[in-house]
């Protein structure tokens, strides 16, 4: 049996799961003040004692990270940056936060300046005299080379409680958000790590002794321990909850869309044989760019309860929600009391909808129906038009190679699966306006749940050869490695999945779950003069965003 | 003030002419790393854009390709141009205020009619790029700088006889550096005197010497022509580390050139200084065309002594700036010295193809015409490949006597044995592009 619970804004859901089947689901409202409490309640209301012994595994989703951020409980952080040459400092994220110094290391990841340890010094005085003992260091290229990186963390190491390293975050190229995403990692990291002290009574509570996983953004798991480091990771794990619950129902042979029509927001996710799209650079949160791995979600201000008013004797809905539906006694007509004077929708007090579709409808000179009919046919565009607009992005994402651009997948979704609360009654047309058939999933009040529960590990390692130094780097870790001056592509290949399955076994993925994919592979010659002197070889691995195969058979060691 | 600039870049990772040519795969791989870790594509003001492909008609508005394009054309260069096309787009829909074509290979080594590449040169991106604005959008007066360290040859000898085309190239001494060509006497055809303008720079020029050449010869002839539109050919082999060539730009300097002569399109040409110059020089233009400060833009083995210009530099660029007022002041006056009042005016170019290793000979006739850019006849033999061509070109803005005399040349032409072995006529008004 698997538990998995994802506490969201509202409600905290959990669902008790076995081979893939809900045996028990459940709702109770959010407490932000007792997140530990909600989790609680949300187990209780569906694992009796009995099946407790029988738990092999629990998936968190939680928005305590994003909520941090989003309402700017973030910590201070002593914050360094060794910009070297290249944009202005004034132009970098969190400019007025940051103390550059000195040292940078080039493309290749060769020392092109020092670290200036007098600097570091200063540095090191003026935190102790602010009490800052929370630091996040970021080197330009240190994906590269985190030589400076750790060389700085070193310096502090007996006054620091925590340092995060840019090159931690992620292996992907791009100092202004490894700067900002070190930052988040760093502002969060005392928060998150009380939080996960708090499970880990909350397992002691409960009397069990199985794996915790926390959801991450991509709509991976990690280990609750793991996640200490990486906090960061888990912010906006609640859309990628529901895409990973959206999964069993998708097609693993063709492309595929998803709707999630809630009561505020719909949100679209898209799908390439069966996988979900990740963010082609990482996501963004307030105003925050990030090389947070995330699932690829596009947000509408438009749901079942969004206001419909008339603006300059036009319909207009959204963006804002006042509350609930009239029909349920909310305050302003919506796209539900819509549905209900339709009689698509059997829910909720009719004779309050139409009511509020005449109020729309004395102003328009039409009748309840046509005015109801206007809306649902305005929403039902609006979401079929957002949805090939991103498609349209995707196909139109820039690529670098010939091959590529002549011969590259285009995606073409050919099924729609649509969630959330009013999709059943609006799926179908959305589905007749992009030309998909349309699947609309049972529990799909739940599936956010059920998607944190199913979730596997998810892994990305970013390797760089350079035959010429004879040195292989593994971004993510700093690690470097000896290579032969005659290595090739699929050495790198090798040495990348066997480091890629530690980390991912480590993570508490199982062994059957290790799908590891070679995202990007790429070998060019090094030459100087006319003459080859080596190879420049970068490889990305990756475990893809996907559902575990089996319930865990046996403990994993997280 | 920031600008929206349009990037788009490709940098063709599977392409090379050969594996250590330097015109090879991973020319742009280190520009692409520092690109992407500066962050650049993620300012609000910088967009990037994935090339359209060129087509045929794109390619016929400049080119006579012998054979034909299928034979001599690589999906590479179809790419290029379509990023350059692309690039236009963007910037005369509005979409962006300027917009740098980050493409390989180059092109501004081809001629009007093309045997094959020459100069690691197919396909004349900023030729094909002008044409298509000019028939897409009706822009006339356009102004094409060639920053290069070479001369620009092929984008010379495609607007030869365009008054509507202002073409500067500023480039290494010609006695000194490939195609050898370049020099301040060379001012255009008969109908065209005085558009072209060449500002040869010794070996080693640096910093300071580029930067007067702009300011002091560059910015006052574009501000007299006036052009609708200007185009940068921003080759970036003029860098101190560029392996092929001698003279000492910086990556600075580049940013500085852009943010002065500001540039509605910028595109990618030479430099083969892939890991210490590209990387950087393409940073401080893109942070240059989108009005950003570039000042913390700096080569890792910068040397601000070796950037001393010798004082005989300085002084042989004063007198290249007399000499090119000279000719641009009194250009009405000279084309009557060069070019006496006759109706046809002949000139004949011996062209070396180095990079497919074949010899073409061209013999050109050009209508003398005060309406017009004057229909050109070009008869191009290439022995090594067989092929002896005609090619009529009808300018654009074609007067009547022009355009009866150009259709005539093609009616009369004959293929076959003993004859020519294609004929082509180029009719850009028409968008009619014949051969036979």
């Amino acid at each position: 049996m698997i538990l998995g619970i994802d506490v969201g804004g509202t409600h905290t859901d959990s669902v008790l799961m076995q081979n893939r089947t809900i045996i028990r689901k459940s709702k109770v409202l959010t407490d932000k003040n007792d997140i530990l409490g909600c989790v609680m309640r949300a187990t209780q209301a569906v694992v009796t004692p009995d099946d407790i012994k029988q738990l092999k595994r629990i998936v968190l989703s939680t928005t305590i990270s994003t909520n941090a951020v989003a309402q700017n409980q973030l910590e201070p952080v002593g914050l360094i940056v060794m910009n070297g040459p290249g944009v202005s400092p004034k132009d970098l994220p969190l400019f007025d936060k940051t103390h550059f110094i000195a040292g940078y290391m080039n493309h290749r990841g060769i020392e092109a300046e020092a670290v200036d340890e007098e600097e570091l010094a200063a540095l090191k005085q003026q935190f102790a005299a602010n009490g800052i003992d929370n630091l996040a260091i970021i080197g330009k290229f240190s994906t590269r080379n985190p030589t400076h990186e750790l060389q700085a963390a070193e310096f502090f190491n007996d006054q620091a409680a925590h340092v995060s390293l840019g090159h931690h975050q992620s292996g992907v190229l791009n100092f202004p958000r490894r700067i900002a995403t070190t930052y988040l990692n760093a502002a969060i990291w005392r928060l998150h790590s009380h939080m996960i002290d708090q499970l880990e009574s909350y397992l002691h509570e409960l009397g069990v002794d199985v794996p915790l996983f926390i959801l991450k953004a991509d709509g991976g798991t990690i280990g609750v321990q793991q996640s200490r480091r990486y906090p960061v990771q888990t912010i906006l794990s609640g859309p990628a909850a529901t895409i990973m619950g959206v999964l069993p129902f998708i097609s693993s042979t063709g492309d595929s869309v998803s709707i999630d029509v809630g009561g505020t927001t719909t949100d679209i996710a898209l799908f390439a044989d069966g996988a979900p799209l990740l963010e082609p650079k990482g996501v963004e949160i307030e105003g925050h760019k990030t090389l947070v791995r995330g699932l690829l979600t596009h947000s509408m201000a438009l749901g079942g309860d969004s206001q419909v008013q008339v603006v300059d004797g036009a319909l207009q809905i959204g963006p804002e929600r006042k509350g609930a539906a009239m029909a349920f006694d909310g305050p302003v007509p919506t796209p539900t009391d819509a549905l209900i004077v339709l009689g698509r929708a059997h829910i909720g007090d009719k004779a309050k909808a139409l009511r509020a579709m005449e109020s729309l409808a004395a102003e328009l000179q039409q009748t309840p129906q046509q005015v109801a009919q206007a809306i649902i046919d305005s929403m039902c565009a609006s979401i079929a038009a957002k949805v090939q607009q991103m498609i349209a992005e995707v196909n139109g994402k820039p690529v670098y190679t010939i091959h590529e651009l002549l011969e590259g997948k285009t995606l073409e979704p050919r099924q729609l699966i649509a969630v959330g609360g009013p999709a059943p009654y609006l799926a179908q047309q959305v589905g007749e306006l992009l030309a998909m058939p349309v699947v609309v999933p049972e529990n799909s009040d739940v599936i956010n749940a059920t998607g944190a529960a199913m979730a596997r590990t998810t892994v990305e390692l970013n390797l760089l050869a350079d035959t010429e130094s004879q040195e292989l780097t593994f971004a993510e870790d700093g690690r470097k490695m000896r290579i032969s001056s005659r290595a090739t592509v699929d050495d790198v290949v090798a040495a990348g999945q066997e480091r890629l399955l530690e980390i991912a076994r480590a993570a508490g993925a199982q062994d059957e779950d290790l799908e590891v994919e070679v995202a990007d592979c790429q070998s060019f010659n090094v030459i100087h003069g006319y003459s080859t002197t080596g190879k420049n070889i970068r490889v990305r691995l990756q475990i893809k965003p996907g559902l575990i195969k089996h319930e865990p058979t046996q403990h994993e060691q997280v | 003030m920031t600008n929206k600039t349009g990037l788009v870049f490709f940098p063709a990772f599977d392409y090379a002419i050969s594996p250590t040519h330097p015109e090879r795969e991973e020319r742009l791989l280190y520009t692409q790393d520092q690109v992407f870790e500066e962050g650049l594509l993620d300012f609000d003001n910088i967009k990037e854009f994935k090339p359209g492909l060129a087509t045929k008609e794109d390619i016929q508005r400049v080119h006579f390709c012998v054979p034909g394009i299928e034979e001599i054309v690589h999906a590479s260069h179809l790419i290029a141009v379509g990023g350059c096309i692309t690039a236009a787009d963007k910037v005369m829909t509005k979409e962006v205020d300027n917009a740098f074509a980050l493409v390989r290979p180059c092109g501004h080594h081809s001629f009007r009619v093309v045997h094959g590449s020459r100069g690691f040169c197919t396909l004349n991106m900023e030729a094909i790029m002008v044409e298509y604005i000019r028939h897409k959008y009706g822009v006339k007066k356009i102004a094409i700088v060639d920053t290069d360290c070479h001369h620009g040859d092929g984008s010379q000898d495609i607007f030869w006889h365009d008054p509507n085309t202002l073409f500067i190239s500023l480039h290494q001494d010609g006695r000194t550096l490939y195609p050898g060509s370049g020099f301040p006497t060379e001012l255009g055809g008969p109908n065209a005197f005085g558009a072209t303008i060449n500002l040869p720079m010794p070996p080693d020029t640096c910093e300071e010497g580029f930067l007067y050449v702009l300011d002091e010869i560059v910015m006052p002839i574009l501000a007299e022509f006036k052009p609708d539109l200007i185009i940068n050919s921003a080759g970036q082999d003029n860098h101190y580390s560029d392996p092929i060539t001698n003279m000492k730009f910086t990556a600075h300097g580049y940013a500085v050139l852009n943010q002065r002569l500001k540039p509605d399109l910028a595109v990618l040409e030479g430099g083969y200084s892939i890991e210490t110059a590209l990387p950087y020089i393409n940073t401080g233009i893109i942070l240059a065309m989108a009005g950003m400060d570039f000042s913390h833009i700096k080569e890792p083995d910068y040397d601000a002594e070796d950037q001393r210009q010798p004082a005989a530099i300085g002084a042989y660029l004063e007198k290249l700036k007399d000499a090119t007022f000279y000719h641009w002041n009194n250009r009405h006056a000279l084309r009557d010295q060069v070019y006496p009042p006759q109706e046809f005016h002949h000139r004949s170019q011996d062209v070396y193809y180095d990079t497919a290793g074949i010899r073409e000979h061209i013999e050109e006739t050009v209508r003398s015409c005060s309406c017009c850019g004057g229909t050109v006849v070009i008869d191009s033999r290439c022995p090594d490949t067989h092929s002896h061509i005609l090619a009529v070109q009808i300018p654009r803005y074609a007067c009547d006597p022009c355009r009866n005399y150009g259709e005539e040349q093609f009616e009369k032409a004959q293929t076959g044995r003993g004859h020519y072995t294609q004929v082509f006529l180029q009719d850009k008004d028409n968008d009619r592009y014949l051969s036979k």
